[in-house]
């Protein structure tokens, strides 16, 4: 081997022992273990979802079968089904899939544009920090319920404008977080050294600055998941998530909270369903805040 | 002092034997402080040097019982005042400590609670611990204790809230605090460190007089050897979690027997050294980590007078030098080395002949506007204050000289380095290097070439490397961006080459900066700044935050590549010390001007700038043939938003004239061999003075 293969081996075994050492270090957080086991099984049941459904989600078959009944086909509805006969665990099993979709673009989509707007604020300050500051406050004055429902009712319910609607609500949260971080790492000694070496705003505040700023921003992103999991459970709720007849998990405990009373189970395994993902994302947080301060 | 006199009640006010303190990790017992004994009488000062990790300041801890959850005694045991301390419950520690026993901590602020005034913080003191006292009397104690630790107006600092105050004075608060239950034992951790090398002095010189005045025994810990000379009556040099000797301070100064000892008197630059003649001589090696630490004599890996066999097995225990001095040493061949003619072999280097100028300064200004939005600004007009970080710099420096910059923080010595580097723009004056004038070209205008021909060295070593990049990329990043080398296996070969000429192994190029001690970090800022090969580099404080031993390494190194590229160095520092070491070239800066500037020679013998002088002074020096005058500054560093008229110096001058200091800026003087000094006092006058620091033959 030549010294550049050489080198470029061990660089690659040392990003794998990065990912393995941070699994390791994740074992000794049981919290941590917890979260993760949740987000893990949810993205397992999504990513599998035709095969772990025993039915279609949408078909009807049976009303108000209570969880453990015998289908007509011989099998078990083991959550039961809905008003509407659909069986509830085929509809859970593929309302996953919405979730876990719209969840972390969503999210992601809210850091690209927090990240971009907290840097040149963070790093520029002046001007440009007081009108991205500004225009931030503005949007975080607003009750963001009420921001939702705005912008869905103008645009219609779908997927790209929940999309849109998150971003829009979120991002400001995320550029504060990493204005600070920012505004603080901009003052260290190597950022002194890329501007005397002619380095381009973009090259430090994208290289030299934003991947030390990481930790934290880790942690707020795995708590802001469970955010907008809810988020998108709440949008479902209201009639403005995803049109029917996709499964959506808000949208089965708004269909079915009128019939609460009369048949829990079909409100109550929805309900289950967004409480364990966001405390799966919580806890997952709670880990990895735990295991990097341990260090 | 105290140690001749036997008093009718001779217990020692501490006695530590044989202790053994552990730290349980998650990587398992971790000894913190192996087989330490110490003994401290009543009114007597021991001083506890060593470098970082070397378990000085966990002894304290000890003491105090601050181990912390995870720390705990494993062996041997404290006595105050002959009763052991593991048998004290945690209710009569606690009546212990601040009553009896005594701490100051680095930082006075933190030592000060910020929403109470200092008033209220001492009177609780004597409420505290002493029933029966009346509000009236405790505070009346206050103000008298505050009047001993020599704060001017104690009534107004009674009434003040500790922001209000300057550094210097709020350790005299926290001082006076410790000393107001009247404690038997006051524990010092690096009690000076934070603070200015003047306010240092004056501070130095209260502790040397608490032991005299209230008969208080005192553990001094430090780092600085100097202080500690100053200081205490007896010293305890620490290596690794051992005393490595213990002995009267004159004993130990004069006559060091362990090879650490004496390694650790080779890295201070003290008077008699100079770069050329006698460099310093760093200790080859690190410090091992407390897991590691090899057989028999820890400082045995970097120790000249190794010997297999008898240096690394078993454990080696204090022996007597003298025992009724009490002189003692961890050493197994301490009778064996002849220290007389021991020479260590050094390099003499030529001094070097100065080439063509490559920077001038020339009255070069930086102000920075403060906005003040208030109402009375307003109405007065005032809305606009200028900062004068730097008034009318002028100076030159030539290829291949040292050139430093001194002076206490606030100076403007950093601003300065921010004009050149361009990461700030002068606000009057010119500022040529290799004749274009940058002193108003930010950073982002100027050309390659004027980058890459004026690099820095940082001050602080976990600040200076990016941590989420290995140290390769970042030194490569260099040569790319300078347009050095292009080809990625060049800039591989390059970057190894670069770790050699810093000693460093070639595999840390792999590594990220988190694996690396401070003084390899300030190693690779080095080889980072020489990376592009500059002109010129400035060094603003490069070895201030490391250790003695490490501080020479890398001092010496820099100087070393700085020979053989020929390159301008503009060093900046507070430490005259390492400034009289390495510099050719002296200019010392006050409140933004400079006051004097000359050769090395010129600026440390007469005649001086009055503050030079008082700097001078403050210096500790860890010598004792070094005889010192004692000018202590009165007063704080007055606000640059708020400068003096006149002499900026006048306010605390010990030399001032009168009216005329206040009134006009002082003349500069100048010598025919080019030395200047700003002051209103003739030169004639300021010839007569005579030096501070003489050596006795």
């Amino acid at each position: 081997m030549t010294a550049e293969t050489v080198n470029a081996s061990v660089r690659r075994q040392g990003r794998v022992r990065g990912i393995v050492t941070a699994i390791g270090l994740m074992r000794e957080s049981i919290v941590g273990m917890i979260g993760l086991s949740l987000v893990v099984f949810w993205v397992v049941v999504a990513l599998f979802a035709p095969l772990l459904a025993p039915y279609s989600p949408v078909a009807n078959q049976v009303s108000f079968a209570v969880p453990g009944a015998m289908a007509p086909d011989g099998g078990t509805f083991w959550l039961g089904t809905d008003h509407l006969g659909r069986d509830i665990l085929s509809r859970v099993i593929w309302g996953s899939r919405t979730v876990l979709t719209y969840a972390p673009i969503a999210t992601a989509l809210a850091y690209a544009v927090g990240i971009v707007m907290g840097a040149m604020a963070g790093y520029y300050r002046g001007w440009v920090d007081s009108v991205m500051s500004g225009f931030a406050n503005v949007i975080l004055s607003f009750p963001i319920l009420v921001l939702y429902v705005v912008i869905i009712s103008t645009f219609g319910a779908s997927g790209l404008n929940i999309l849109f609607a998150v971003t829009f609500a979120s991002a400001p949260g995320i550029m504060r977080i990493v204005r600070g971080l920012v505004l603080d790492l901009r003052n260290r000694d190597y950022v002194a050294a890329a501007q005397t070496r002619g380095e381009s705003s973009f090259y430090i505040m994208f290289v030299e600055i934003l991947p030390n700023a990481r930790g934290p921003l880790i942690v707020d992103a795995c708590l802001r998941l469970g955010y907008t999991t809810i988020t998108i459970g709440v949008l479902g709720f209201l009639g403005l998530g995803l049109p029917p007849p996709d499964p959506d998990w808000g949208g089965m405990i708004n269909e079915t909270r009128n019939l609460l009373m009369l048949a829990p189970h079909m409100t109550i395994v929805p309900c289950l369903a967004i409480s364990s993902l966001v405390l799966g994302f919580n806890l997952l947080a709670d880990g990895i805040r735990e295991v990097s301060l341990r260090d | 002092m105290a140690t001749g006199n036997a008093s009718a009640d001779d217990t020692p006010v501490l006695e530590i034997k044989d202790l053994c303190l552990s730290y349980f990790t998650r990587a398992g017992e971790i000894p913190a402080v192996i087989d330490f004994n110490l003994t401290l009488r009543q009114g007597e000062a021991v001083g506890l040097v060593g470098e970082s990790g070397c378990g000085k300041s966990t002894v304290a801890m000890a003491i105090m019982r601050y181990l912390g959850h995870n720390g705990s005694i494993v062996g041997g045991s404290i006595r105050f005042k002959g009763q052991d301390m593991a048998t004290l419950s945690t209710e009569e520690m606690r009546q212990l400590r601040g009553s009896q026993i005594a701490m100051i901590y680095q930082e006075p602020m933190a030592a000060l609670n910020p929403s109470m005034t200092i008033g209220e913080q001492l009177i609780e003191v004597p409420l505290h611990h002493e029933p029966g006292i009346t509000v009236d009397q405790a505070r009346e104690r206050a103000v008298d204790m505050l009047a001993n630790v020599k704060l001017p107006d104690p009534v107004l600092v009674m009434n003040s809230y500790p922001h209000q105050i300057s550094g210097g004075q709020q350790q005299r608060v926290v001082i006076a605090m410790a000393l107001l239950s009247g404690p038997s034992l006051l524990l010092l951790d690096e009690p000076t460190t934070a603070l200015d090398v003047t306010v240092e002095a004056g501070i130095v010189e209260l502790i040397a007089e608490i032991g005299k005045k209230f008969g208080t025994s005192m553990l001094y810990i430090s780092h600085n050897l100097g202080l500690i000379l100053d200081t205490c009556e007896r010293v305890c040099v620490m290596y690794s979690g051992e005393a490595a000797e213990v002995g009267p301070i004159r004993d130990l100064f004069e006559n060091p027997r362990h090879p650490y000892t004496h390694g650790l008197f080779n890295c201070i630059p003290t008077p008699g050294r100079d770069k050329h003649a006698h460099p310093l001589m760093p200790i080859r090696g690190q410090l091992p980590l407390p897991h590691e630490r090899p057989p028999g004599c820890n400082f045995g890996p970097r120790c000249d007078f190794f010997e297999p066999g008898r240096c690394d097995v078993g454990q080696i225990h204090m022996q007597p030098v003298d025992a009724a001095r009490g002189h003692a040493i961890r050493c197994a061949r301490w009778n064996e080395i002849d220290w007389a003619s021991h020479e260590v072999a050094t390099k003499v280097y030529e001094p070097m002949e100065p080439g063509e100028v490559v920077l001038v300064a020339d009255e070069m200004q930086k102000y920075y506007p403060v906005h003040d939005r208030s109402l009375a600004a307003l109405i007065a007009g005032r809305s606009v204050r200028q900062v004068k970080a730097n008034e009318t710099l002028s100076f030159e420096a030539r290829k291949g000289e040292t050139v430093a910059i001194v002076g206490e923080s606030g100076c403007g010595k950093s601003t300065f380095a921010k004009v050149l580097m361009g990461l700030e723009t002068a606000t009057g004056g010119t500022l040529v290097f290799n004749d274009d004038d940058i002193g108003d070209t930010a950073v982002r205008e100027r050309t390659p070439a004027q980058l890459g021909s004026l690099q820095m060295v940082f001050q602080n070593p976990n600040d200076t490397l990016n941590p989420s990049m290995t140290i390769g990329s970042q030194i490569g990043r260099v040569i790319r961006k300078f347009g050095i080398e292009a080809d990625r296996e060049k800039i591989d070969r390059r970057v190894e080459k670069l770790l050699d000429l810093v000693k460093l192994p070639r595999d840390f190029a792999l590594r990220r900066p988190r694996q690396l001690s401070g003084g390899q970090k300030q190693r690779v800022g080095i080889a980072r700044a020489f990376a592009g090969d500059p002109a010129m580099v400035v060094a603003d404080e490069p070895v201030s935050a490391l250790d003695v031993s490490v501080s020479a390494a890398v001092t010496g190194l820099l100087m070393d590549i700085q020979r053989r590229a020929e390159t301008t160095l503009l060093f900046i520092s507070h430490d005259l010390g390492v400034v009289r070491y390495l510099a050719d070239r002296v200019v010392v800066m006050y409140l933004g001007h400079i006051m004097e500037q000359g050769t090395t020679d010129e600026v440390f013998a007469p005649p001086y700038h009055p503050y030079t002088e008082a700097l001078l002074s403050a210096v500790p020096i860890a010598d004792t043939k070094v005889k010192k005058k004692r000018i202590i500054l009165e007063g704080a560093l007055p606000s640059v938003l708020d400068p003096p008229k006149g002499c900026p110096f006048h306010t605390r001058c010990p030399r001032k004239i009168g009216g005329l200091c206040e009134e006009s800026p002082p003349p500069i003087h100048h010598t025919e061999s080019g030395h200047s000094i700003a002051c209103h006092i003739p030169l004639d006058e300021l010839r007569l003075v005579e030096p501070v620091i003489t050596t006795a033959a």
